[in-house]
C-alpha cells in the first residue's frame, strides 16, 4: 500500500484549533503541555506540547513505545515529575466539578494544595508493584494513615475502610493481612493491594502507568478486569498509560498516541484501532500478533529505534522511520497538528492521513457503549 | 524509569559511542570527574617518584651528618648572593647553633647571612638507577655537594628528612600494589569458585570471609607480624608483612568478584556462550573476566591506600618493617614521641605524602566506579 | 524470628571457636615454646628456672601433648576457670591484667561508636537529600580526609597542637591524681575531660565512612518506586523522608555495625598507644613486642571475641528492624 506522494499536501493546511469541548464532560483538560528535563547533556523535551482530555467515568490510554513520554504525561497530572524536570509551559486543568477549575500546572510541587489533591482526587498505580511499598512497613501502616488523613477519618474507621477496601480488590482475610508486609504478597497480590490503596479515598482519576508489564499474563487480565470492574462500580476516570495495543483494545475509550514528546494521532478507540491515519499508528497496529493470522504472515516491526532525545531528526519525528515519508517535505518542516472533527487529530501531511473521516457501516458490538458522548 | 531519558535510540552520534567500546566509555565518563582525572596524575606522579627515587632525593636515604642533628627544614629562595658575591637563582640559608636558655639544649637554627647556591640535575652523591644504571646527577641539590640541604629538616642523626621520604615512598607505595596483587590473584580465585560454583564451595567462602572480617585487623596484624624474628632478612619481612595485610584484603576483591559472577551468570550472553558449546574455562575467561574487569580495576584501586594505611599504622607501632628499610611508617616512628615532636615538629612531614596518596588512591578508585558503572 | 536467632546464635559460637583458634595459633607463632623464652629471660635477668617449676608449668600446658591437646587445655582453662594463663613479663596471671583494660577499652569504643551515630546519621540524611549542595560538599571533602589521615597521625597532631598551642597535658584517661582513686563523681569527671580527644580522633574515619554509607544508601531509597507512592498519596517531603526512605535506609546502617566495631577496636588499640591511654592497645603491644604470648593472645581472643559477640547483636537489632531478614 504505497502512497503516491504529493509533494505539497497538506502544507498549505493551516493547523485547525482543537474545537473546545463542553467542559463539563471533561475531568481533565491537558493543553499544550510541554516539560523539559535538564540533563548533563542537554535539555530534554521530553513532552512537547501534549493535548488531550479525559471525559468523566472513561478510560483514555496513552500509547507510545518508551521514550514517548507517555510516563511523565502521566505524571504531569498530578503534578509529581522528577525534580529535574519543569513544566514550561501549557496547562493540566482539572474539574473537580462542571464549572470548577484547578490549574495543577500552576501549583507549587510541594505546596499543600496539590498534596490535598494527590491520593484524594487523583490517584496513581505505579509500573512496579514489587517496589511500590515500602519493604518494611505492614500494608496497614501504608493505608491507613492515608486513608485518615484524606477522608479526615479516626484511626479505627480509616482501619476499617482499609480492610474493605483490600476485601474490595480481592485479597482474602483483609483485616489480618494489614499487618502483612509487602514481601508476603505475590505481584499480583501486590498490585490489588497499590489498587485498594489508589482507590482508597474515592479518587476521581486514577493515573495507571504501565500497571501490568511486571505481571504474568493471568494475572495481567485479573487485574485489568479488576481496575474496569471498580471504575464501572465508582465512576472514576482512568488515564492507561501502555505500550501494549491488546490492553487498549479491552479498556480505552479514547486513544493517545505518543511518538518522541508529541501526540501523533488522537481519537476514539473505534477510530484509532478501525481507521488509523498516521503511519506510526498504522505501523503499530500491525506490529500486534492477531489470532488467526495465517502462520506465514509475518509481524511488522517498525524499522529502526526511537531516536534519541539530544537529537531529534529535522522535520517530522517519524520520518526516517515512516514508509511514507515524502522527502524535502517530511525531512524539513515539522507537520502541524490536523484537526479531524471532534476528539480526533493528526499530526501528519500525508493526505491519506488528514482525509475526512469515513462513515463506518458496521461497529464492533463490544464498543457501542464505549463511543464517546463528546466524539 | 523516566521514559524520555531512557534512551535505546541509535541515532548517528549514538552510534559513535557504541563503537568506542566498554574501555572507551568508560575513559569519557571518566574525564568528566574533574577530581578523579586529576588525582590519577597524582598517582602517577607519586609512583614516578617511587621508581626514580635515587634520582629524585638530594641525597642517599642512609646520609647522615652528625654537625646538623635535628635541623629544621629550610626555605627554598630565589634571587641571592653567595660568599664570592656571585649571584645564585635559587639558594638555601644555612645554619647557626643556639643554646636554648630554657631546656639547656644545643638548637640549630636558620642563619640568614650563609647562602647556599641550589641547582636543578646537579651532581652529588653516585648511585645506581634502579640498581644497575651508574649516575650522579640529581633533580635537585646544593650546587657544592657538601653544603647542608635540608629542604624537611633532619632527624636525630642528621639525615635529611626529604630524601627519606622520597625513598621510603618507594617501600609504601610498592607494598599497596604487590599486597594488593596478591589479594587479587586470591580474591578472584575465591571469590569466582564462589560466584561461579555456589553451594558448599559458596558457603565455605562466604564464611571464612565472614570470620576473617569480623577479627579487628590490628590486633591480628599486630599478632602475626610479631612473630616475624627479628634478624630476618628486610626483604623478607616485607615480603610476610605483604602476605599478612593481603590476608584481610582478599576478602573484599572477592565479594565484588562474587557478586558479579553472580549477576553475569544469569544474563544473556553468558548463557548464550554456554549453549553454544563454549567451555567451562572459556566462559569464565573470555566472556564473564572481561566483563567485570572495570569493577574489579576500580576495586583494587580503592584497596591500595587501605594496604598503604596499615603498612603505615604497623611501622609506626614497631612491630611492621624496621629500619633500616625506609618506609613512611618507619619515618613516621621517630614521631612516636611527644618529646621528639615539640622538640622537631617537622618530623610530621612524611605524614604528608601518606595523606596525598592515601586521598588521590581514593579519589581515582571512585572516579573509576563510577565511570565503570554509573548505576551503583 | 526464633528459628533466624537461633541460627544466628550458633554460628556465632563457631565463629568464636575459630576466634580461639586463631588466638592460640597466634601465641604458638613465635619461633620455640614459651618456655624457652622464659628461661631465657629468666637468665637474661640472672636468675634460673628450677627444674621443678619448669615441669610443672610444662605439665600444666601440656607442651610436651600435641597441639589440640595443649588447645584444649588452654581454652578450658579460660571457659572453666576463667584462667588466661600467666604473663611472664608481668609475672601475673593474665586475668588479672585483662579485665581493667578491657573494661576501658570497651567504655572508649562504646563511647565512640555513640557519638559517631550521632553525628553520621544527621549529616548523612542531610548530604543525601541536599545533595550537590555547599555543605554536601563540605562533608564529602571532610569525609576523605577523615578517611585519609591515618589515625595514629591525627592523635599525635591533636597532642602536638593541644599541648603545644593550649598548654594542655594530654595522654592518659585520669588526671594523675584520680589514676589509683576509686571511683566517684569526681573521677568521672575527670574521665569525661580526658575521654573527649581519643573520641574525637576515633570517630574521625568511622563517622566519615559512615556519612558516605548513610548518604548512599538514602540516595538509593529516595528514587525507590515507593517514595514516589508516598508522594502520589501527598504525603510532605518531610514526613515522607523520615517515616518511609530514612528508616529503610537505617537497615544497612545498622547492619554496617559489624564492621565498624572491628574497626573501632583496631583504631583504639593504635590511638591508645599513641595517648598511652589505660586500655588494651598499649598493653597488647608491649605484650607482643616481649613475646609475652599468653598476655597477647588474650587481648586478641577478648577483642576478637567483643567483635563477634557485637555483630550479633547488631543481626539481632537488624532483625527486630527489617521484617525481611525477620520472616527469612
Amino acid at each position: 500500500m504505497r502512497l503516491t506522494p504529493i509533494p505539497d499536501a497538506g502544507l498549505g493546511v493551516p493547523p485547525v484549533p482543537r474545537p473546545a469541548a463542553e467542559p463539563q464532560d471533561l475531568l481533565f483538560e491537558v493543553e499544550n503541555l510541554k516539560v523539559h528535563f535538564a540533563t548533563d547533556d542537554g535539555l530534554v523535551r521530553a513532552v512537547d506540547g501534549v493535548t488531550f482530555g479525559i471525559p468523566r467515568a472513561k478510560t483514555v490510554c496513552i500509547v507510545g513505545e518508551s521514550g514517548s513520554g507517555k510516563s511523565i504525561t502521566g505524571r504531569s497530572l498530578m503534578n509529581l515529575l522528577p525534580h529535574t524536570a519543569r513544566i514550561v509551559d501549557g496547562h493540566v486543568l482539572y474539574h473537580p466539578e462542571p464549572g470548577r477549575t484547578i490549574d495543577i500546572g500552576k501549583l507549587d510541587p510541594r505546596g499543600k494544595p496539590i498534596r490535598a489533591l494527590r491520593g484524594k482526587d487523583v490517584s496513581f498505580i505505579s509500573q512496579e508493584p514489587m517496589a511500590a511499598l515500602s519493604p518494611v512497613h505492614t500494608i496497614g501502616q501504608q493505608m491507613v494513615p492515608v486513608i485518615s488523613r484524606h477522608l479526615k477519618l479516626g484511626r479505627r474507621e480509616a482501619t476499617e475502610r482499609a480492610a474493605a477496601m483490600l476485601a474490595r480488590v480481592g485479597i482474602p482475610k483483609p483485616a489480618e493481612r494489614l499487618g502483612s508486609y509487602p514481601f508476603e504478597f505475590s505481584g499480583g497480590m501486590r498490585q490489588r493491594v497499590c489498587i485498594a490503596l489508589a482507590l482508597s479515598c474515592r479518587p476521581k482519576l486514577v493515573i495507571a502507568d504501565e500497571p501490568t508489564t511486571a505481571l504474568d499474563v493471568t494475572t495481567q487480565a485479573n487485574i485489568i478486569d479488576l481496575l474496569v470492574e471498580l471504575q464501572e462500580e465508582s465512576g472514576l476516570s482512568i488515564l492507561f498509560i501502555t505500550h501494549d495495543l491488546g490492553v487498549v483494545a479491552e479498556v480505552a475509550s479514547d486513544v493517545v498516541v505518543m511518538y518522541l514528546g508529541k501526540v501523533v494521532e488522537r481519537g476514539s478507540v473505534e477510530e484509532i484501532f478501525h481507521d488509523p491515519r498516521h503511519p506510526y499508528t498504522r505501523a503499530l497496529l500491525r506490529s500486534v500478533p492477531r489470532l488467526g493470522a495465517g502462520r506465514d504472515t509475518r509481524l511488522a516491526a517498525i524499522r529502526g529505534m526511537v531516536p534519541s532525545p539530544f537529537d531529534r531528526p529535522k522535520g517530522c519525528d517519524f520520518h526516517p522511520r515512516c514508509d511514507f515519508a515524502i522527502a524535502g517535505t517530511c525531512d524539513v518542516t515539522a507537520p502541524p497538528d490536523v484537526a479531524l472533527g471532534g476528539s480526533r487529530s493528526v499530526r501528519c501531511v500525508l493526505p491519506e492521513a488528514i482525509r475526512p473521516p469515513v462513515q463506518r457501516a458496521e461497529t464492533p458490538p463490544s464498543s457501542t457503549q464505549r463511543t464517546l458522548r463528546h466524539g | 524509569m523516566t521514559d524520555a531519558t531512557a534512551t535505546g535510540g541509535l541515532s548517528p552520534p549514538r552510534r559513535k559511542l557504541v563503537e568506542l567500546g566498554q574501555w572507551g566509555l568508560i575513559y569519557r565518563r571518566f574525564r568528566k570527574h574533574k577530581l578523579a582525572y586529576w588525582s590519577g596524575f597524582i598517582v602517577l606522579a607519586i609512583y614516578a617518584v617511587a621508581l626514580f627515587a635515587e634520582f629524585v632525593a638530594p641525597y642517599s636515604s642512609d646520609r647522615y651528618n652528625p654537625r646538623y642533628i635535628y635541623s629544621p627544614p629550610q626555605m627554598l629562595k630565589m634571587f641571592g648572593r653567595d660568599q664570592n658575591g656571585d649571584l645564585a637563582l635559587l639558594y638555601v640559608n644555612g645554619y647557626k647553633v643556639e643554646l636554648d636558655p630554657v631546656a639547656l639544649q644545643r638548637r640549630f637554627v636558620i642563619d640568614e647571612s650563609r647562602v647556599y647556591p641550589v641547582g636543578f640535575f646537579v651532581k652529588g652523591e653516585p648511585y645506581h638507577l634502579f640498581g644497575l644504571i651508574p649516575a650522579e646527577r640529581h633533580l635537585i641539590g646544593p650546587v657544592d655537594p657538601d653544603a647542608p640541604m635540608y629542604l624537611w629538616g633532619t632527624d636525630r642523626l642528621g639525615r635529611d628528612l626529604l630524601s627519606r621520604t622520597i625513598h621510603g615512598t618507594r617501600i609504601s607505595m610498592s607494598i599497596g600494589l604487590v599486597g594488593v596483587t596478591i589479594s587479587l590473584v586470591l580474591g578472584i580465585l575465591l571469590g569466582g569458585i564462589s560466584g561461579y560454583y555456589g553451594g558448599w564451595a559458596d558457603q565455605a567462602v562466604q564464611r571464612t570471609i565472614d570470620f576473617l572480617k569480623s577479627i579487628p585487623t590490628i590486633p591480628l596484624w599486630m599478632g602475626l607480624a610479631a612473630a616475624i624474628p627479628d634478624r630476618m632478612d628486610p626483604l623478607l619481612v616485607y615480603f610476610w608483612i605483604t602476605v599478612i595485610l593481603s590476608l584481610i584484603g582478599w576478602t573484599d576483591l572477592a565479594r565484588v568478584v562474587r557478586g558479579r559472577f553472580l549477576s553475569l551468570k544469569t544474563e544473556d550472553f553468558v548463557m548464550a556462550a554456554r549453549l553454544d558449546g563454549c567451555s567451562r574455562q572459556r566462559v569464565i575467561w573470555h566472556h564473564m573476566v572481561p566483563s567485570f574487569t572495570s569493577h574489579i580495576v576500580a576495586s583494587v584501586t580503592l584497596a591500595i591506600p587501605a594496604m598503604i594505611l596499615a603498612e603505615t599504622s604497623l611501622s609506626f607501632l614497631g612491630i611492621g618493617l624496621k629500619p633500616p628499610v625506609v618506609s613512611w611508617g618507619v619515618l613516621l616512628k621517630d614521631a612516636q614521641s611527644l618529646l621528639a615532636l615539640t622538640q622537631a615538629p617537622w618530623l610530621f612531614l612524611p605524614g604528608i605524602p601518606v595523606v596525598v596518596a592515601v586521598l588521590a588512591l581514593n579519589f581515582l578508585g571512585d572516579g573509576i566506579r563510577d565511570a565503570a558503572d554509573p548505576y551503583s | 524470628m526464633w528459628r533466624f536467632i537461633a541460627h544466628r546464635v550458633v554460628y556465632t559460637a563457631l565463629t568464636l571457636a575459630a576466634v580461639s583458634l586463631v588466638s592460640f595459633l597466634i601465641i604458638q607463632l613465635p619461633p620455640g615454646d614459651f618456655l624457652t623464652s622464659l628461661a631465657g629471660k629468666m637468665a637474661e635477668q640472672g636468675g634460673d628456672l628450677d627444674s621443678a617449676s619448669l615441669a610443672g608449668l610444662k605439665a600444666r600446658y601440656g607442651l610436651d601433648q600435641p597441639w589440640y591437646i595443649q588447645y584444649w587445655r588452654w581454652i578450658t582453662g579460660i571457659l572453666l576457670h576463667g584462667d588466661f594463663g600467666q604473663s611472664f613479663e608481668w609475672n601475673k596471671p593474665v586475668s588479672e591484667l585483662l579485665w581493667d583494660r578491657m573494661g576501658m577499652t570497651l567504655l572508649l569504643s562504646l563511647v565512640t561508636l555513640i557519638v559517631t551515630w550521632m553525628l553520621a546519621l544527621p549529616i548523612g540524611i542531610y548530604s543525601a537529600v541536599r545533595r550537590y549542595s555547599l555543605l554536601d560538599y563540605v562533608v564529602t571533602f571532610l569525609g576523605f580526609i577523615g578517611l585519609a589521615i591515618p589515625s595514629f597521625l591525627l592523635s599525635l597532631a591533636l597532642m602536638y597542637i593541644l599541648s603545644r598551642y593550649a598548654g594542655m597535658s594530654v595522654g592518659g584517661l585520669f588526671s594523675p591524681a584520680y589514676v589509683n582513686a576509686p571511683w566517684s563523681w569526681a573521677k568521672l569527671v575527670d574521665l569525661a575531660a580526658h575521654l573527649w580527644l581519643p573520641v574525637l580522633i576515633l570517630s574521625t574515619s568511622g563517622t566519615a565512612a559512615l556519612i558516605r554509607v548513610m548518604r548512599a544508601n538514602l540516595i538509593d531509597e529516595l528514587h525507590k518506586p515507593y517514595v514516589q507512592t508516598a508522594r502520589a498519596n501527598g504525603l510532605g517531603e518531610m514526613e515522607l523522608l523520615f517515616k518511609y526512605p530514612v528508616r529503610v535506609a537505617l537497615n544497612p546502617f545498622v547492619s554496617t555495625i559489624g564492621w565498624v566495631l572491628p574497626h573501632l577496636f583496631s583504631g583504639a588499640v593504635i590511638v591508645s598507644v599513641v595517648l598511652s591511654l589505660p586500655t588494651a592497645g598499649p598493653l597488647l603491644l608491649s605484650a607482643l613486642l616481649a613475646q609475652d604470648m599468653y598476655l597477647a593472645g588474650s587481648f586478641i581472643l577478648i577483642l576478637s571475641a567483643l567483635t563477634v559477640i557485637g555483630t550479633l547483636l547488631s543481626d539481632l537489632l537488624l532483625a527486630w528492624l527489617d521484617p525481611r531478614v525477620r520472616y527469612q
